[in-house]
């Protein structure tokens, strides 16, 4: 069982971002859960969700204590989570990994995941963009998948579907070099 | 056709509610059951669902359209949580007694004070006694499963009692994790249209919730006894029938026994912490511990026999209790003594879990720990 922590601030759309993990893992063939740990659900708040992604079905509904990978979307968050990350921490940065100064013996991948998004999406949306990243670096879902789940998930968006799209597929290109 | 989504606990309860077709919904969102209000105002802008929304300006409203809708002949359904349910429970055993089949669905949230809006059992718990049949879910699928049978159970004409469906809020109701929408047709031939036994028409005028003199009041009460007993039985056909028809099964419908064949040592478990003690029991199997787990998924009626023939070979129950009636344990640990009453078994309470605190594997163990070295239960913190 792989477990992810996905980090934002609220309305950055940490929540929508595991949920749509756990539906693109699901139409990969695995089965997955998603599940917020709520706190204020305040502007700007930190948000936490979780992600499990397995090969069988998961009946655990603990927290998450101890994780496989985690996503940050704010790099301001990159030290204020409890949580042990074993293998790849993701942060949306454009600095350096040893410029964060975390305390950690996963991997850590910088992507600079808001100008992308200004980029393509013209606005700092980079919770689903930030998923291309994490497809690219851990294969444990694929673009196809994100895709499908996007498209189910943000369907009545219009135009965002879109732009999201093209957003992921960007972040994922850069993500791999 | 049938098909698989990953969708959270809420919107599966919404989805099988748009299967079961209510004619009229009374609805006042809390917090963390808002979900399925929201999933149920969009079924019917989309025109999925042809029914008529009641958007009242309190639970006690919501309740009290409920008890209305009922009264004019219609299903319908609501959800709530805490201190909703809390203010609902004026109008709880009102339902009840005037034997309305009504269904409503609650994201179990812990009541206020200090204010808190994370999972415990404390808002359902305290309303047991209403005669409402309660059953607690511990997937999203099961919530989905149970809410069907839930009309169907409820409907039953010996039975004629609200039955109320209770998810963790958050832990359940908030976790998307993947559930089998079926077929609306297979729903229409397991749940037939809704016929009131007993509707205000004025072309047959009748008196509904009239006065019960000492002399009748009594009588009702003991009527709703003998239904709910009745309710033993019709749950466990119930579930039987949807089990063939739909290929899912939970325990009995009343009950579920895990690793219970060998066990020596067992937990007790409401809801979706069962699914965190199945693994932890899968890892004290592989250490040649005689461990299991049983799941009280029906809290009312109360599965008195059959909880009985489960302990027969088990030394000491650990009891998981996500509520306090504070000053004397808990009301599942207390049901769970009394109806054990005269065995041989030793029963420990674990009040676990309040206001949102994780119940993880490690206290789980712990817990079980603590049985297996015939220490006494404690509050789980």
């Amino acid at each position: 069982m792989k477990q992810i922590i996905v980090l934002g601030r609220g309305g950055q759309g940490a929540v929508t971002s595991s949920q749509i993990l756990a539906v693109a893992a699901f139409k990969d063939g695995m089965h997955s859960q998603a599940f917020p740990n709520f706190g204020v659900e305040r502007m700007g708040a930190p948000v936490k969700s979780y992600c499990r992604i397995d090969t069988k079905p998961i009946t655990v509904r603990e927290q998450v204590y101890e994780a496989d990978y985690a996503i940050i979307l704010d790099p301001t968050l990159a030290k204020s989570f409890d949580e042990k990350v074993n293998d790849l921490i993701i942060v949306n940065t454009n600095k350096k990994p040893e410029e964060l100064g975390l305390n950690t013996k996963a991997k850590i991948k910088c992507v600079d995941i808001t100008n992308i998004a200004l980029k393509v999406i013209g606005k700092p949306f980079v919770n689903i963009a930030a998923l291309g990243a994490f497809s690219a670096i851990t294969k444990q879902v694929s673009l196809k998948g994100l895709e499908e789940a996007i498209k189910q998930q943000m369907g009545s968006k219009g135009t965002m579907v879109e732009k999201n799209l093209a957003a992921i597929i960007e972040v994922h290109a850069i993500s791999k070099k | 056709m049938a098909e698989i989504k990953v969708i959270s606990g809420a919107d599966a309860i919404a989805q099988a509610v748009k299967l079961c077709k209510p004619k009229v919904l009374p609805m006042y969102p809390i917090t963390p059951s808002t979900l399925v209000p929201e999933r149920l105002s969009e079924f019917v802008n989309n025109g999925e669902l042809n029914a008529e929304i009641i958007y009242v300006e309190s639970e006690h409203s919501a309740i009290s359209a409920l008890f209305g809708i009922y009264a004019t002949g219609l299903r319908s359904f609501t959800a709530t949580a805490s201190q909703g349910l809390a203010l609902m429970h004026e109008i709880l055993p009102i339902i009840s007694a005037s034997r309305f089949p009504a269904v409503m669905a609650v994201a179990n949230r812990a009541l206020s004070g200090p204010l808190n809006i994370w999972n415990d059992h404390s808002d359902a718990m305290s309303e047991r006694d209403q005669g409402w049949i309660q059953l607690y879910c511990e997937t999203a699928q099961e919530a989905f499963d149970t809410t069907i049978m839930a009309f169907k159970i409820a409907e039953t004409e010996k039975v004629s009692l609200p039955v109320m469906i209770c998810i963790d809020g958050f832990s359940l109701s908030h976790v998307y994790e993947p559930v089998q929408i079926e077929d609306a047709q297979k729903v229409d031939a397991f749940l037939p249209e809704y016929k009131p036994s007993v509707m205000l028409d004025p072309k047959k005028p009748v008196t509904i919730g009239a006065i019960a003199f000492p002399n009748t009041y009594f009588e009702f009460k003991e009527a709703e006894e003998i239904a709910m007993s009745e309710a033993e039985k019709v749950i466990e056909q119930v579930h039987k029938e949807f089990a063939k028809k739909f290929g899912r099964e939970y325990g009995n419908g009343l009950i579920e026994l895990i690793e219970m064949k060998d066990a020596e040592y067992a937990l007790i478990t409401v809801g979706g912490t069962t699914g965190t003690a199945r693994e932890v029991v899968a890892e004290l199997t592989k250490k040649k511990k005689k461990a299991g787990i049983i799941r009280i998924k029906s809290m009312r009626p109360f599965p008195k026999e059959q909880l009985k023939n489960a302990v027969k070979k088990i030394k000491i129950l650990g009891v998981i209790d996500r509520h306090a009636s504070i000053g004397f344990g808990g009301a599942l640990s207390n049901d769970v003594k009394s109806a054990l009453n005269g065995q041989k078994v030793i029963v420990e309470e674990f009040v676990a879990g309040l206001g949102g605190r994780d119940i993880s594997k490690a206290k789980l163990h712990d817990a079980f720990e603590a049985i297996i070295r015939g220490k006494k239960g404690y509050w789980l913190k």
